[in-house]
Formats: structure tokens, sequence, C-alpha cells
């Protein structure tokens, strides 16, 4: 168990926090798209994922049904399967813990966890389990902030709240654009999604965009 | 019980059985480049769809207002690599001033 615990601290701090706080942005946004502050911190409490969750409300928000917006969400969920995969051979978590754990399995606790690798597999444990708890804390208040300071501002769009969802979905996706073939997929999901929206109902043009991710990925270059 | 609520847990108990389901398939399960290149692609598929979406579309149809101006200078503070609350508030204060005096 020799590692710099204080480092790994700062290391899980320093993204929780900023990451956190940013969880007023998703509050003010959901009750800004018609969720009650209770289904905003409900979300932030038991989906605990970022994009999941301002996708749920944005496809609520812009008039989908239920089910597109649950089928928006997991799909965007996914990935924190993925990371559980890559996580279990070094937490090793049984039984209840296994399910606090799978529950904080976010990018954040992930990426910290796997940028410890160099400092040993306790700081790796130690890295995810800090980070996870970290943003848990923070995100699931600064919810209920936003959430309540957006209750009572009246129009969402005389704030500039209709763009600030937009502008976060920007912010998530904008890291992910390294080379032509993810940006090709953007431009077509932009393309389809918007070509989609006068003749499908809401939801359905943002799943469309799957096959996009398929056809591309089909092929190995 | 309502459609919000509905979404709400829906989209909670999926979620969570992803993130579980992760520790309990064996750790091969990743080893197809195939499903890891598709897997790649999705967030960044559904996640450039929901910006097109937030940003130009009011219920079925296309439209350009007040939100466009916002994303717009969302996307320069990316550029400029701006911090995540810093972009936000940009296009926050952008959309809001176009809306309101525009």
């Amino acid at each position: 168990m020799s590692f710099p615990r204080r480092a790994v601290l700062r290391d899980s701090l320093s993204v929780a926090i900023p990451v956190g706080t940013y969880g007023a942005a998703f509050g003010a946004a959901a009750v800004a798209g018609g969720f009650s502050v209770l289904q905003a911190c409900a979300l932030s409490l038991l989906l605990f994922s970022g994009a999941s969750q301002f996708a749920v409300v944005g496809v609520m928000a812009g008039g989908g049904t239920a089910i597109s917006a649950v089928a928006t969400g997991a799909l965007l969920g996914i990935r924190n399967g993925l990371y559980g995969l890559r996580m279990a051979p070094i937490l090793k978590l049984r039984g209840f813990r296994r399910i606090l754990g799978a529950q904080i399995t976010i990018d954040e606790s992930t990426g910290v966890a796997i940028s410890q690798e160099n400092r040993g597999e306790s700081a790796m444990r130690y890295g995810f389990f800090a980070t996870g708890i970290g943003v848990f804390v923070f995100w699931n208040l600064f919810t209920l902030i936003g959430a309540l300071s957006a209750d009572s501002i009246g129009n969402p769009s005389s704030w500039g709240l209709d763009a600030a969802v937009p502008a976060a979905f920007l912010g998530l996706v904008w890291p992910r654009l390294i080379d032509r073939k993810t940006r090709f997929a953007a431009l077509l999901a932009v393309v389809l999604s918007l070509s989609l929206t006068p003749v499908v109902g809401a939801g359905f043009p943002i799943i469309a965009t799957v096959l996009i991710a398929i056809f591309l990925g089909w092929r190995s270059k | 019980m309502s459609q919000l609520w509905a979404a709400v847990i829906g989209a909670s108990a999926l979620c969570f059985l992803l993130k579980l389901l992760g520790y309990s398939l064996p750790e091969s399960f990743l080893s197809n480049p195939r499903l890891q290149r598709i897997n790649a692609l999705i967030p960044v598929v559904l996640l450039s769809a929901l910006v097109a979406s937030q940003t130009l579309t009011k219920e079925s149809s296309v439209i350009v207002d007040h939100r466009l101006a916002g994303v717009l200078v969302a996307a320069l503070a990316l550029k400029m690599r701006a911090s995540f609350p810093v972009m936000m508030v940009a296009a926050a204060v952008t959309s809001a001033t176009v809306y309101n005096f525009i």
C-alpha cells in the first residue's frame, strides 16, 4: 500500500470538484426542460452519469417520449459498462461494495484510476473511489442548487439556459473529435438528425444516428 | 405515472444495470475490435445529434434562433481552450443577450 496518498487525492479532487459544480448546469437545464426539482435530483442520485442525464432531459424537453429518452440515455450509458469491465479485475468488488462501485463507475472515476497506473493498483483503487465519491457528492449538491435557482427565475430563454444545454453537449463531444473519422461521424450525425426532425417523432432522429456509428465502425479504416 | 417519471426511473434503472453488467461479464467481451470501434463512435454521434437538435429544432421543425448564437460562442470558447464553466456561461450570456435585446 505504498503510494503517495496525498498526490492521488489531489488528482482526484482536482477532477471531482470542477465536474461536480457543473451539476448546477444540469439541475438548471432539467428544471428549464420541465422536470421538477425532485426529478432533477433523482436523476443525479440514481442515474449519475452526466451525458445520459442531459440526454434524458434534452429528449423530453424536445417533446420526445419516455421510451426514446430512456433509449438515448441507455445508449450513452453503455460506455460505463465497458469501464466496469476495465475496472473489475483491479477493484475486485463483491456484494454490496460491487453495487456501490458500479454506481460510481463513470468517465471521471475510471479516467483518474487509469491515470494512476504507474503508481500501482492500490493507487488506482484509491483514485477510483476518491474521484467517484467526490463527483457523486458535489454533483448531487450542485444539481440541487442549480435546480432550485432555475425554479425561481422564470423564463429559461431570457437567462440563456436553452443554449446552455446544447453547449454542454458540445463540451462533452469536443474532446472526442480527435481525428477525421470522428469528425466525419459527428457531421453525418448532425445532418441525419436535422433531416429526420420534420419526419419522425422527437427523440428518434437522435437514436437513428447510432446507425452511423455502426456503419462507420464496421469497417476498419 | 407521468412520462417524466417514467423517463427518470427507466433511464436510471437501465443505466445502473449497464454499469453493473461491466463487473459481471468476462473481460474478453471487450476484445472484438469491431465492437470497440462502434462503441467509440456511439457517444460521438449521439452527442453531436443532441447538439444539433437542441440548437436548431423546436418541436418538429428546424429553426435558427438565439440558441445558435450561444452555441457558436461555445464552440469558439472550446477552440480557445476555455474551461467548461466559462464556455457554458459564455453560451448562456450570448444567447440571453440575443433573446432579450435583438
